[in-house]
């Protein structure tokens, strides 16, 4: 039997195979869009060209049936291309301006929502959670699920004042990036790892486990003459990296991980700088599978910024207007001790003003 | 009675479900009839049932595919082993359907049938097979020019906004960087060798789509140097559809107040523009980037472990971005050098940066330090002279 051809390091199929010959043809032409409704956008071209854009919701974790189906519905409308977004949406493109309605009337046949551009709440951006993640606090798509459910007015339409971006991590490793996001639904771990020390030496590579900690905070040990390790408590941040490298090491504890919820954060360079995300929420329990504690406080601050925020403020410059103070006044959240950092260059996080409101 | 009664109340309501999407999988492909059970394992114990495992992989390569082990091997066999498999996407995530179909076929048959479109990174991501599939998949992929992307210590799949293929403000060609980068990269990409992970995102235009200077360690985000182009009709369209408010949703959000409106024009000084792009994306048809494009490179984004979130920040405020890209990669080839010298394990770029100081960074990868580069100037006193004069 001949060896099967096997080639290495060939890259990725170069994109324009992957272009509609209309985005093939404008390639650098483009000279402006518009948002022709909720979900819709047209792009023009220097040469005259429209093409038609409809975005659709997607769960991000889609089987091969589901991509069949977009892929059916491109066929016939779309000339056989499609495309995913930075927020995993995924996307139509037609040049036939007739093609919209019946694109936006398949994809609610499939329940797939059209929205998702100008001043709406996009996809939520996140992480594999318990389908598929060993150091997950909570689950990543059922709280989108959850989440996106609640908030589905605010996909398929654009009258909040900014765009609104919520990312999800199940971890404080963040996968998902979310630091920098309007709202951060972010699952944390409370408490260090546990230490099966009958099973560690046999399970684990010691010297591996105790690299693994970013804190230097494990040690190896030895406990009724059997080879093991110990975590200094104190050092412990709840990252999981141990438990990554040693099954012994179970970091999930489901009485008291959970979720917290940061606000504020920003990408884009318009009008202000990028912007990280600042906790809003400490602690909100785990609740399975629709985490009602969870949606309703995003809910609680999306409503209170779209009614008091002044057209293109995002979440951050929203606040960075009104304040800290009157954020958490106008949304009723509690502060508390933990909203006060005492990490490396906490002091830079005080106010060293007499700027109060009263 | 169901057997996974709390994840089936996640198939109601208007966003889609991945569960219903799960179980239609699930009818023919006995991993997914498990996921599903040890999913809902999950959502009554409120705890993971994954472990991490050991080193999985194909010949020759160091990366690109994830072992994944469950902790109840005995309760659901079928996703004893569950690997995920992160295929590079094509750039900006365009794909034509006769690719796509060629994905889920390959997947149909040597794995879960589930996917991720797409991963944090960007990959095509196939989620859950076993050991003994990754050889053929692999074979097959390549057959077909498909490749890996990254994982562990090394070039991580770099990714794209749709940049000059479906977006006027563009400011360099990030599909064609994207993909010159990658193929530029394979043996870093394929082959961990780095102190730490290396992330590359290409943005167009400061509106930075793929988060790029939140999410990478070498951030390429498009920018221009001439005069925004204006055009003055477009503007009085604009004015007089009273679609916008020139005076308050314009000129009164200016961040640099370099702009002014006297009710029939606009006038701009360039000189003092940021490149904040607020003006235009509020009236695209009336104002675009100038004509003298290019990129500003900003390095060291990461999320928090271990010393903290960093956002990136700028290196080279400007550089022409014109293929085949020799400044820019000559550029990386010295930060890559010291980084590699000096970078300790497990330690971002950006994080090292932080640790030997930016301004000693900035001069040993060849560079002038210019103000561009701070937000402001120290304002302790404890600068570290490297010069002193000696009686003569």
């Amino acid at each position: 039997m001949a060896a099967p051809k096997r080639k290495t390091d060939i890259g990725p199929p170069h994109y324009e195979q992957m272009l509609h010959p209309m985005v093939k043809k404008n390639y650098g032409k483009w000279k402006y869009h518009e948002k022709v409704k909720p979900g819709v956008l047209m792009h023009v071209s220097e040469t005259g060209d429209k093409l038609y854009t409809i975005r659709a919701a997607s769960s991000r974790l889609v089987s091969i049936e589901k991509i069949r189906d977009y892929c059916n519905l491109a066929d016939k409308y779309c000339d056989g291309y499609l495309r995913f977004t930075s927020r995993n949406n995924v996307e139509f493109m037609t040049d036939k301006e007739a093609n919209i309605q019946p694109i936006i009337d398949e994809l609610a046949k499939m329940g797939q929502p059209v929205g998702g551009t100008g001043n709406s709440i996009s996809n939520i951006v996140h992480t594999q959670g318990w389908v598929h993640c060993h150091s997950s606090a909570t689950d990543a798509s059922g709280v989108v699920k959850a989440t996106m459910d609640e908030l589905i007015d605010y996909f398929t339409s654009m009258t909040l004042p900014a765009h609104l971006r919520i990312a999800v991590a199940c971890c404080l490793n963040m996968c998902g990036a979310v630091h920098c996001s309007d709202i951060a639904i972010l699952g944390i771990h409370r408490t260090p790892p546990t230490i099966d020390n009958d099973k560690l030496a046999n399970m684990c590579e010691i010297p591996s486990t105790v690299a693994s900690c970013p804190k230097a905070a494990i040690r190896p040990k030895v406990v009724a003459g059997k080879k093991t390790v110990e975590v200094v408590e104190d050092l412990c941040m709840y990252c999981g990296n141990c438990y990554t490298v040693c099954p012994a090491m179970p970091i999930a504890n489901p009485l008291n991980d959970g979720i917290s919820i940061w606000v504020g954060g920003k990408v884009s360079n318009s009008r202000t700088a990028p912007m990280f995300s600042k906790l809003a929420i400490p602690y909100l329990p785990n609740n399975p599978p629709r985490w009602p504690e969870v949606t309703s406080a995003v809910k609680n601050i999306v409503e209170t910024y779209a009614k008091d925020a002044k057209k293109y403020e995002r979440v951050g410059e929203w606040i960075g207007r009104i304040g800290w103070q009157k954020f958490f006044e106008k949304t009723g959240l509690e502060f508390t001790k933990y909203h006060i950092d005492d990490y490396t260059l906490a002091s830079s996080t005080y106010n060293s003003s007499t700027h109060v409101k009263f | 009675m169901s057997d996974t009664p709390m994840i089936d109340q996640l198939e109601t309501g208007p966003w889609p479900s991945f569960i219903k999407d799960i179980k239609r999988m699930a009818a023919k492909n006995a991993m997914c009839k498990d996921l599903l059970g040890l999913l809902e394992m999950s959502y009554k114990d409120k705890k993971t049932h994954w472990k991490h495992g050991g080193i999985v992989g194909v010949r020759g390569y160091g990366g690109g595919i994830i072992g994944r082990y469950s902790d109840s091997p005995e309760k659901f066999p079928n996703v004893s082993h569950f690997h995920t498999v992160r295929v590079n996407q094509p750039s900006a995530w365009f794909y034509n359907t006769g690719a796509l179909r060629y994905l889920c076929d390959l997947w149909e048959k040597h794995g879960s049938g589930l996917t991720n479109l797409h991963g944090s990174t960007g990959d095509f991501i196939m989620l859950g097979t076993t050991t003994d599939h990754l050889e053929d998949i692999f074979t097959d992929l390549s057959e077909h020019g498909w490749d890996l992307g990254g994982s562990g210590s090394d070039v991580r799949t770099p990714s794209c906004c749709n940049g000059m293929a479906r977006c006027e403000f563009a400011c360099y060609d990030t599909m064609n960087l994207c993909y010159d980068l990658t193929n530029e990269y394979q043996d870093e990409l394929h082959r961990p060798a780095f102190p730490y992970k290396f992330k590359f995102k290409m943005s167009g235009c400061p509106n930075d789509c793929v988060a790029s200077i939140a999410r990478s360690d070498c951030s390429i985000i498009g920018t221009w140097r001439d005069d925004i182009q204006q055009d003055n009709a477009a503007i009085t369209e604009y004015a007089k559809g009273g679609k916008v408010d020139i005076a308050n949703d314009v000129v009164a959000k200016c961040p640099t107040g370099c702009m002014s409106w006297d009710g029939s024009k606009l006038s701009i000084d360039n000189k003092n523009c940021n490149r904040c792009m607020h003006c235009i994306n509020v009236m695209p048809k009336a104002l675009r980037p100038g004509k003298d494009k290019g990129a500003m490179i900003l390095l060291g984004a990461k999320a928090p472990i271990v010393q903290g979130a960093l956002l990136s920040s700028v290196l080279v405020p400007f550089i022409k971005m014109e293929p085949p890209y020799e400044e820019f990669k000559d550029l990386i080839r010295r930060i890559w050098e010291f980084w590699d010298e000096h970078g300790e394990n497990r330690e971002r770029i950006g994080e090292m940066i932080v640790r030997i100081g930016k301004g000693n960074f900035v001069e040993e990868v060849g560079l002038e330090p210019t103000p561009a580069m701070i937000k402001e100037p120290r304002s302790n006193p404890y600068i570290f002279y490297e010069e002193y004069f000696d009686e003569e």
